[in-house]
């Protein structure tokens, strides 16, 4: 049994989500990652349960793990009770803590997630809210999109009229206390630790492939940066 | 088919009668705000319930959670905040406007209960940063569970039905439940991974017509950081497009969605292609409306769309309202807070019938 594996076996998704994989492949049947990338979510849950940890350290470092859109399609389906989505979670996991998934294009995208999403979390109380999703960046969300966008406290008072502003309702503006609240908590429980994980890795693999840090550029490029080559 | 019909009946779970604990979901709120504020207004005037909206929870950050930048011990730490703030309003019953946040409140409490260590761990975690407790809920729902367990009374209630008013014939709809609501713990939804119900019920009550078709339960393409990162959207569009072909020869005259984030992709994603390739989906060359389960009741129960939020869809309504017989005013659709008019968006291929975007099939 090689360390990574013991590694992965701390995270109770890995003990709940894999005990002994048959191979038949029915998450890979029912995987929408599977149908659009070169992926095959019975190939790496046979991989994990080897305990080989060359071949597990490949995984760690490869585009591959980062496919899954954590749909759980699989879950409801294997017939022996496994979950690969909580083997990738566990991966994805694992792969950030030792810095591998910089070593990947898809892998490197975490950081751009960290800074958009992350970040929102903890400024606001919100994974997203009205003024992160511009419509440069987001030209499938449409002209009605770019219309809420332009006029968002004309619609949004429509429903609720604290929008960003403080008491109940949607969009609301977070008091300081519950804000505080949610940053202490990421501190606490490592939620903090592993923004900070992100970022360093990020700025070691942005240097070493010539850029200036994880600057605007960096973020840009793997935020935009998609090399074609998995499928 | 019978056993098809009857299976669901196997999924039955509790759902509280009354006083709910409202939590908020960040893509509902964003993107379909009218929404929140049908289903409060539904249980308050329509139901005579109890529910409170508490302006102090947070995100549950299961986005930031499924996209693997939060750790599995401080999202445990956020939802017991949100249990705590709860015990403190004095309620026992949770009601969660989010699938993502539903599948992430099932799992934690199942994690806890399968691996008590971690519950003990979260308890330490919560305590340290913000000096709270916390009891679990006695009842956990979605906030579709409560509209399907009263979907009769509405049905009673109701002012519009899911009728074509001009023929008589019931109402194609195709519903999409989402992924998190049972797939992870098929026994936490009504009917479960299978056959879910908890639409499908809606839909049946208020006189439409359930369409069965083969991606009924192809995920949306969501793929949380497969939508979040510009480079990786092309698996978004693709499988939501992959369930557009499939329910395209059906002939739906509407999609409502159990999830905020699979209502949102239903719609975009059909601007995005008729865009990109000039293909629409519905009938007479335009998009399928796609519809929140709250729309859907508000409708029903002859609420104005435009209070109900619809002028925020990307594929145009009026289509399925004129089919349903709903008067409304045209005119009103863009107008801002103090009743001002604030200019219309720009006109999309999806809406615009043309003989050049005839509907195809890929097969």
């Amino acid at each position: 049994m090689g360390k990574y594996f013991e590694m992965l076996m701390e995270d109770v998704r890995l003990k709940e989500g894999l005990t002994a994989c048959m191979n038949c492949g029915v998450c890979t049947g029912v995987c929408p990652a599977a149908e659009f990338y070169n992926y095959d979510p019975r190939q790496i849950v046979n991989i994990v349960q080897g305990q080989d940890d060359d071949e597990i350290e490949q995984l760690l470092r490869s585009d591959t793990i980062w496919y899954c859109g954590e749909c759980m399609s699989c879950r409801p389906r294997c017939p022996r009770g496994n979950t690969p989505g909580y083997v990738i979670q566990a991966l994805r996991t694992l792969s950030q803590k030792t810095g591998l998934f910089v070593e990947s294009e898809k892998g490197r995208q975490q950081l751009a997630i960290k800074r958009i999403v992350g970040e929102h979390i903890l400024e606001k109380g919100y994974c997203i809210s009205p003024k992160l999703v511009k419509p440069e960046a987001h030209p499938e969300q449409g002209p009605v999109w770019e219309w809420i966008y332009e006029h968002d406290e004309d619609v949004f008072t429509r429903f609720n009229p604290n929008y960003n502003r403080a008491g109940a309702g949607a969009v609301r503006r977070l008091d300081e206390q519950t804000l505080g609240e949610i940053r202490e908590i990421f501190r606490v429980s490592g939620g903090q630790e592993m923004f900070d994980t992100i970022e360093r890795h990020s700025e070691r693999k942005a240097r070493e492939m010539g850029y200036d840090g994880a600057d605007d550029r960096y973020m840009s490029d793997v935020y935009r940066t998609n090399s074609g080559n998995h499928h | 088919m019978s056993m098809k019909r009857n299976s669901w009946k196997e999924y039955q779970k509790e759902i509280a009668e009354d006083h709910y604990y409202y939590a908020r979901s960040c893509i509902r709120q964003n993107f379909f705000p009218g929404s929140e504020a049908a289903f409060l207004r539904i249980l308050q005037e329509n139901l005579s319930k109890d529910i409170f909206d508490d302006p102090r929870h947070t995100s549950c950050t299961g986005i930031g959670y499924h996209s693997d930048i939060v750790p599995l011990e401080t999202i445990m730490t956020v939802v017991a905040r949100q249990f705590s703030l709860m015990n403190a309003a004095g309620y026992e019953n949770f009601a969660s406007s989010c699938i993502t946040s539903f599948g992430i409140y099932t799992e934690i409490l199942e994690t806890w209960n399968e691996f008590p260590e971690t519950e003990e761990r979260t308890r330490e975690n919560l305590w340290k940063a913000t000096k709270r407790e916390f009891v679990k809920p006695k009842n956990l729902a979605h906030t579709s569970d409560i509209i399907f367990h009263f979907r009769e009374e509405i049905a009673r209630q109701a002012k519009y039905r899911l009728v074509n008013a001009r023929t008589g014939e019931p109402l194609k709809g195709v519903e999409h439940i989402g992924c998190h609501y049972a797939k992870i713990f098929p026994k936490s939804g009504v009917g479960g991974a299978e056959f879910p119900y908890v639409l499908a019920g809606m839909i049946e009550s208020w006189g439409g017509e359930v369409v069965d078709y083969p991606e009924r339960r192809h995920c949306c393409g969501f793929g949380f950081r497969n939508y979040l990162v510009q480079a990786n959207r092309g698996y978004s569009v693709a499988n939501s497009q992959k369930k557009f072909e499939s329910m395209a020869p059906y002939k739906p005259d509407f999609i409502v969605c159990n999830c905020p984030g699979c209502t949102m992709f239903l719609d975009k994603w059909q601007y995005t292609i008729a865009e990109m390739e000039g293909t629409t989906y519905g009938q007479d060359g335009i998009g399928i409306p796609v519809l929140t389960y709250e729309e859907l009741a508000g409708l029903v129960l002859g609420y104005d769309p435009w209070d109900l939020g619809m002028q925020m869809h990307q594929v145009n309504v009026e289509p399925l309202l004129d089919k349903m017989g709903v008067r409304y005013d045209p005119e009103a659709k863009y107008l801002g807070k103090n009743g001002k008019f604030i200019g219309a968006p720009r006109e999309a291929a999806v809406n615009c019938f043309s003989g050049e975007r005839l509907y195809r099939i890929q097969r």
